[in-house]
């Protein structure tokens, strides 16, 4: 694994992997919007509406898995002090608090229709926003001190406390009574889901994750570029 | 075709979620993007006035600043 941690190795994996991953992106939304408009049936009792689920679901799960991914790489920067690893917590972030708020906002357009309301404050879509909170304390406090390194390291720390909150959403439905459906896909005894609703969401799931890496790589990219860059500019200073 | 797009009188709600999701998830790759092309750039610029010093030390050789990773 450290092998790939290098960051010169890592920008010519990235610069290869990339165009795939861009591809691949196409190709998955491309089936998969397909997939949820005229393969999907629509709900016995939602009617069409259900097919907000092919975007609102991969974007929840993508605002939790990027927490996770973001909570993990800020471990590994406090404790191994990996460079990378503060990289790749700082590049998730803007696309986790992206899903995070799709997820919220269609999430809003579907309850409108089917529970008569924008918006409760239950413990599924409270923790939810609380999520998307997190994501953007963390952005803020990155910026908010004049030492790179301090901002990075209060940042981690955050993220790594925020992490209750990722089993707090997870669970909430079953803990609390509220107006979010329980789980039908990830669950014990598996997905309670019919397969023609069940496959164009996991397409979709799919799609969301190929367009994290994408994304992911670009930034990555653009965070190490941004520091050779600084290394120059000292460069200029020191060395006339 | 104008079914299709009233969804069964859901069509208010489920094509701003599409269209949402496309805006969004678009901006963040473009904005991406043109932030990589523009640190690429930054780079490039500050490597090639820091590498003609060099060169000029050395003879007034003409050797192009790229490839020579400071």
């Amino acid at each position: 694994m450290h092998r790939f941690a290098n960051p010169t190795r890592f920008l010519k994996i990235a610069a290869f992997v990339q165009p795939w991953m861009a591809g691949l992106t196409v190709l998955l939304f491309a089936v998969g919007l397909y997939m949820s408009f005229f393969t999907a049936p629509p709900d016995y009792q939602q009617g069409e509406s259900v097919r907000i689920m092919y975007v609102h679901v991969p974007a929840a799960w993508m605002g939790m898995f990027c927490y996770a991914a973001m909570a993990l790489a800020s471990a590994v920067a406090l404790i191994w002090k990996h460079p990378l690893a503060d990289v790749a917590a700082k590049a998730t972030a803007p696309v986790g608090a992206a899903f995070t708020f799709l997820s919220l906002a269609t999430g809003s357009l579907w309850g409108k229709p089917m529970w008569g309301t924008w918006w409760v404050w239950d413990a599924r879509l409270t923790s939810m926003l609380i999520l998307f909170f997190l994501y953007i304390g963390y952005m803020a406090l990155q910026g908010a001190f004049d030492d790179r390194a301090r901002g990075a390291k209060a940042s981690a720390v955050l993220a790594l406390v925020g992490a209750v909150n990722l089993p707090i959403i997870k669970f909430s439905v079953d803990w609390w009574n509220t107006l979010h459906q329980p789980a039908s896909v990830i669950k014990m005894g598996g997905p309670s889901i019919h397969p023609d609703m069940l496959w164009p969401l996991l397409v979709m799931a799919v799609a969301f994750k190929t367009y994290y890496v994408w994304v992911l790589l670009v930034r990555i990219r653009q965070e190490l570029t941004a520091n050779k860059v600084r290394i120059l500019r000292l460069k200029q200073i020191h060395g006339g | 075709m104008a079914e299709f797009f009233s969804m069964g009188g859901y069509g208010a709600y489920i094509w701003p979620s599409y269209a949402m999701t496309a805006i969004i998830l678009a901006a963040l790759l473009v904005a991406s993007i043109r932030e990589l092309k523009s640190t690429e750039a930054m780079f490039e610029r500050l490597k090639a006035q820091i590498a003609p010093n060099k060169n000029n030390n050395n003879n007034n050789n003409k050797e192009t600043p790229d490839g020579d990773e400071a």
